[in-house]
């Protein structure tokens, strides 16, 4: 890639940082350029929810000051990164696409905010997403949806579509997202970029607005495999202020790259490429799964058994748990608060009312249900149980191959308002949730278009806390495709 | 159908259990490391964390589960091997998260007891003792403050997010004296224990109720009634026997028990519904996905028995059987770890334990309770009282005089040997010519009582005395006095 015709906004993360190593570019144009790409794109496109030009532009130039000083931070120093609004920046608002929150200024930064900041990135952009991160189109904002870059009526995919979208744009060097189900993977295969999300417990959720605690991820959308390697190590580790935070050995995740590459072991399970993936994915995805046996690999069809129970296993527990984390928003201490109540209860009642989309109604309802007394045993207990077995599975399959590749997404970017029904929504979902489910690290890669010119992905999901070896398999395709580099005509 | 006559029972007698709520004293709140208070400015103890706001997670105050364990085992409770935790699901605005965490199915400890004294037939005689069954005591978080105004109602979030133990025991108290016997048992025990300071005025101990009655031989339990709002000791006491007596009245009216919570007002020791029962709760409970368990192995357990001290009817018994104090003491001491501990010390150093135990529960403590001071503040230290024990002994020091020397030694913890010097407070030597000098004058100058106890009248020798006391000035021992008279009047 020569980054004399790249425009400065589409570099890649690693190629932004040896020019700004090399004294090429500076934070400042860096910063400016992703800035006038989002003034220029946002009318049409709307991946964003806030931006704060001034305060980005300041880091920009303490990042210029520390160079200039010597004391660069390392590869992120300098680095327009965008967040996904479920993810707290001191001082910025926090809405997570909900009109509760509309108003919501948080007071502190999330872990992850704080490690990016001190690697020096420059913190630019909150990404629109669906009111707290339920949905896979990003249709459920309660502020307005966000278009795919490669075909604007159509749908960046969910819910981390604001960042899938603002990276495919050009708006920000690299994203965070957060994934439950897919929200990370689904919508960077929709949007040609990559996402990972890593093991659960490998990057910290303080500061992460809760969906579904067990299943809630931090991870990083880029260009390349690459770019997103060096997102991760800035973000991944222990904290002491999250209790299921992993206290895993530190690794050099781009490191892992540069490794010689090593024929790999790679399973196709069978229960995912049956009825209802789209002929045109299903080609792309065959075409990468022909080039890594081009590599040298070995691959193999296997079996996760229990993948037809996911969805619904994953809908009891994710809308249990966020029945419970969404609580705390009844307008007594911050968020909406409906006009004039009358007493505690119509308080609680009209603020809820009005705060929340109809998604978020209704999930906190399913949640409610599963938990209440008489029916607890018969879904949330059982949901665990085949949750386990969902596990047990993929570390089945695990003792045969050393990762798995399946397509992200059974389709393509569909067009706003196409999928009404919430269930057909739901199954957007279908290949992604197991990854949740059995708390693994998986990745979307970029591995093509349709026809129509509509981005497609495969993903690969890694043994637990096998980021590093996930990466490398990934990488090994990326390296010579770099399907994320293309650049939509926006 | 004829309804048969139910048999008019003779009498009833009242089932009791106590839901009491303990706060832990720690440093940091129980998930956060925002500091634990009482009496700051309202909502100053707070952080993203105890508001709840959006992304903050709870992380276990370590410090907290140590203090429930203690409890634990100082109770007599099983040890859970692990402790988990689970969301409480209730909507109250004095509950940020509109969860409490807390624990379901498997709290930390289980079983186990509080042992109680009842009032003993004069106050000078041991009373009955029993032990009350725990069901089970958990760990949660305590809630906010709500104050309600004339058109709005006030939130304080100081206290939410404070470490509470709820300690729950078996329908197994029969009366408002064994409540009140169960409840000073079991604070001192926490306070002894260092697990809480149990300040009721400050909401540190806090007791529910449940109270039902059924008649004398059944063995079912009758509706039970909650009572709510006890915020002392003595008021759980009258509020439990004011509940029976309403009961009583209704059951022997023939009416029925309404389930009910009802709140007692102790100044009026009157009490009123608050709800019926018919509105159930379903909270929802799940394991709280944000908490990992917590392993609490064995040596864990045994770090924290090492620290427990004495459960203090143990130590009374112990104090009745190895140092012969009377009962009346004991249940001074024991009751006042600090003033025990001190004690014992003074006893390990050599001292009479009944001497020591008088010096100690009337000198010391008056002492102490005149300068507003705790035992461990005292400046009289184990050696130096017991070195006044010592002058006292041996006639060194007389008692009164003692006394003087005392006070002195609280006020500067100086010792008693310097105060009697600089003061001038030693007793006369008792082997001295002078002694017998004064004795020979006092007989002489007494023929009559002399003569009247040599001729068998022993009570004539205190007539001698007075004059040998007063050539001394006070200062002679006056057992030597009688000594060297009894010598002198059978040898002269």
């Amino acid at each position: 890639m020569t980054s004399s015709t790249t425009p400065l906004h589409y570099l890649s993360l690693a190629e932004a940082a040896a020019a700004l190593a090399a004294g090429r570019v500076s934070s400042a144009e860096l910063t400016d350029a992703v800035i006038a790409r989002a003034e220029a794109v946002e009318p049409r496109l709307r991946a964003l929810l806030s931006a704060d030009p001034a305060s980005a532009r300041a880091q920009a130039q303490a990042s210029d000051a520390r160079r200039a000083g010597g004391g660069s931070l390392g590869p992120l120093d300098g680095i327009p990164i965008g967040l996904k609004d479920v993810i707290a920046v001191r001082d910025q608002p926090l809405t997570a696409g909900s009109r509760m929150l509309e108003k919501f200024i948080s007071p502190y930064d999330a872990t992850v905010t704080r490690r990016l900041r001190e690697a020096g990135a420059v913190l630019y952009g909150r990404h629109n997403c669906d009111e707290f991160a339920m949905g896979s189109s990003t249709e459920n904002s309660a502020f307005h949806p966000t278009g795919n870059p490669w075909a604007l009526d159509r749908v960046p995919g969910g819910s981390s579509g604001g960042s899938a979208a603002a990276l495919a744009a050009g708006e920000a060097l690299a994203t965070l997202g957060s994934d439950t189900g897919g929200s990370i993977r689904q919508p960077a295969a929709l949007c040609g970029v990559v996402g990972l999300k890593p093991t659960y417990g490998r990057v910290s959720r303080f500061g992460l607005v809760a969906y579904a605690s067990s299943l809630d991820q931090i991870g990083p959308f880029g260009r390349t495999v690459e770019d997103v390697a060096l997102v991760l190590q800035a973000i991944a580790g222990h904290d002491e202020r999250d209790s299921t935070s992993v206290g895993a050995a530190a690794e050099d995740f781009a490191a892992a790259l540069s490794a010689p590459s090593v024929p790999r072991r790679l399973g196709l399970p069978r229960e995912y490429f049956g009825e209802g993936l789209d002929p045109e994915v299903a080609v792309a995805v065959e075409r990468a799964v022909t080039h890594y046996r081009e590599l040298g690999c070995e691959v193999r069809e296997v079996s996760l058994p229990h993948t037809p129970y996911c969805l619904d296993t994953y809908y009891v527990l994710a809308t249990a748990e966020a029945s419970s984390n969404l609580a705390r928003y009844d307008g007594i201490r911050y968020g909406h608060r409906c006009a004039a109540p009358r007493d505690l209860h119509d308080l609680y009642f009209r603020s809820r009312a009005e705060g929340f989309g109809a998604e978020v109604k209704r999930r906190i309802i399913l949640g409610t249900y599963v938990l209440s007394s008489g029916y607890y045993d018969a879904y949330y207990l059982r949901a665990q149980k085949v949750r386990t077995l969902v596990r047990q599975d993929f570390l089945r399959a695990f003792e045969q191959v050393d990762a798995l590749l399946t397509p992200t997404s059974p389709i393509p970017a569909f067009r706003r308002g196409e999928k009404a029904n919430p269930l057909a929504m739901y199954l957007c979902d279908i290949y992604t949730i197991g990854a949740n489910l059995a708390g693994l690290p998986a990745m979307s890669v970029p591995c093509g278009f349709t026809r129509a010119g509509l981005p497609v992905g495969f993903q690969l999901i890694g043994k637990p806390l096998g980021e590093s070896e996930l990466l490398a398999i990934g990488h090994a395709y990326d390296r010579v495709h770099q399907w994320g580099r293309r650049r939509p005509n926006l | 159908m004829s309804t048969p006559a139910a048999p008019q029972p003779a009498s009833y007698e009242a089932v009791i259990g106590l839901e009491v709520h303990v706060q832990i004293r720690t440093r940091s709140k129980v998930f956060t490391r925002v500091a634990a208070g009482y009496g700051h400015e309202p909502n100053t103890l707070t952080d993203p964390v105890v508001l709840a706001l959006p992304g903050a997670l709870p992380v276990m105050n370590r410090a907290a589960l140590d203090a429930i364990i203690k409890a634990g085992l100082l109770l007599g409770c099983e040890i859970a091997p692990v402790c988990k935790w689970d969301r409480k699901n209730y909507f109250y605005p004095d509950s940020p998260k509109n969860y409490q965490i807390s624990q379901y199915d498997a709290p930390v400890c289980r079983g186990g007891s509080v042992e109680i004294e009842l009032p003993g037939p004069a106050r000078n005689l041991m009373g009955e003792h029993k032990r009350i069954p725990l069901t089970r005591i958990h760990l949660e978080e305590d809630v906010g403050k709500l104050s309600h105004g004339a058109t709005d109602s006030l939130v304080d979030y100081n206290r939410a997010g404070t470490p509470l133990m709820e300690i729950v025991s078996e329908p197994a108290l029969q009366s408002g004296e064994e409540a009140y016997a169960y409840l000073t048992s079991l604070r001192a025990t926490m306070i002894q224990g260092g697990i809480s300071d149990c300040d009721m005025e400050k909401g540190q101990l806090r007791c529910d109720a449940n109270i039902s009655l059924r008649p004398i031989g059944s063995t079912t339990l009758g509706t039970k009634v909650e009572l709510k709002n006890l915020n002392s000791i003595s008021f759980v006491r009258d509020g439990i026997e004011h509940e029976i007596r309403r009961q009583r009245s209704i059951l022997e009216r023939g009416g029925r028990i309404t389930q009910e919570t009802r709140d007692y007002d102790g100044m009026t020791g009157t009490s009123q519904s608050l709800r019926s029962k018919e509105e159930a709760h379903d909270y929802r409970y799940f394991p709280d996905p944000d908490l990992m368990p917590v392993v609490i192995d064995a040596a864990w357990q045994e770090r924290l028995r090492a620290e427990c001290p004495e459960l203090l009817f143990d130590r009374q018994r112990r104090f009745l059987a190895d140092y012969q104090l009377p009962f009346t003491q004991t249940s001074v001491l024991v009751w006042d770890r600090p003033l025990a501990d001190y004690f014992e010390a003074v006893v390990r150093l050599g001292a009479a334990p009944q001497a020591a135990g008088n010096w100690i529960i009337n000198d010391l403590r008056r002492e102490l309770a005149a300068a507003g001071l705790d035992p461990a503040a005292s400046r009289v230290s184990p050696a130096n009282l017991v070195a006044l024990l010592r002058l006292v002994d041996s006639g060194a020091v007389l008692n009164a005089a003692a006394k003087e020397v005392f006070v002195e030694m609280f006020a500067t913890g100086d010792s008693p040997d310097a105060i009697a010097d600089r003061q001038g407070l030693r007793a006369a030597p008792t082997d001295s010519g002078e002694l017998e000098n004064w004795c020979r004058d006092a007989i002489a100058g007494n023929a009559k009582a002399a003569a009247e106890f040599r001729s068998g009248k022993d009570g004539a020798i205190n007539a001698l005395k007075g004059p040998v006391m007063k050539a001394a000035k006070g200062k002679a021992n006056p057992k030597a006095v009688d000594e060297t008279l009894r010598r002198l009047l059978a040898t002269g």
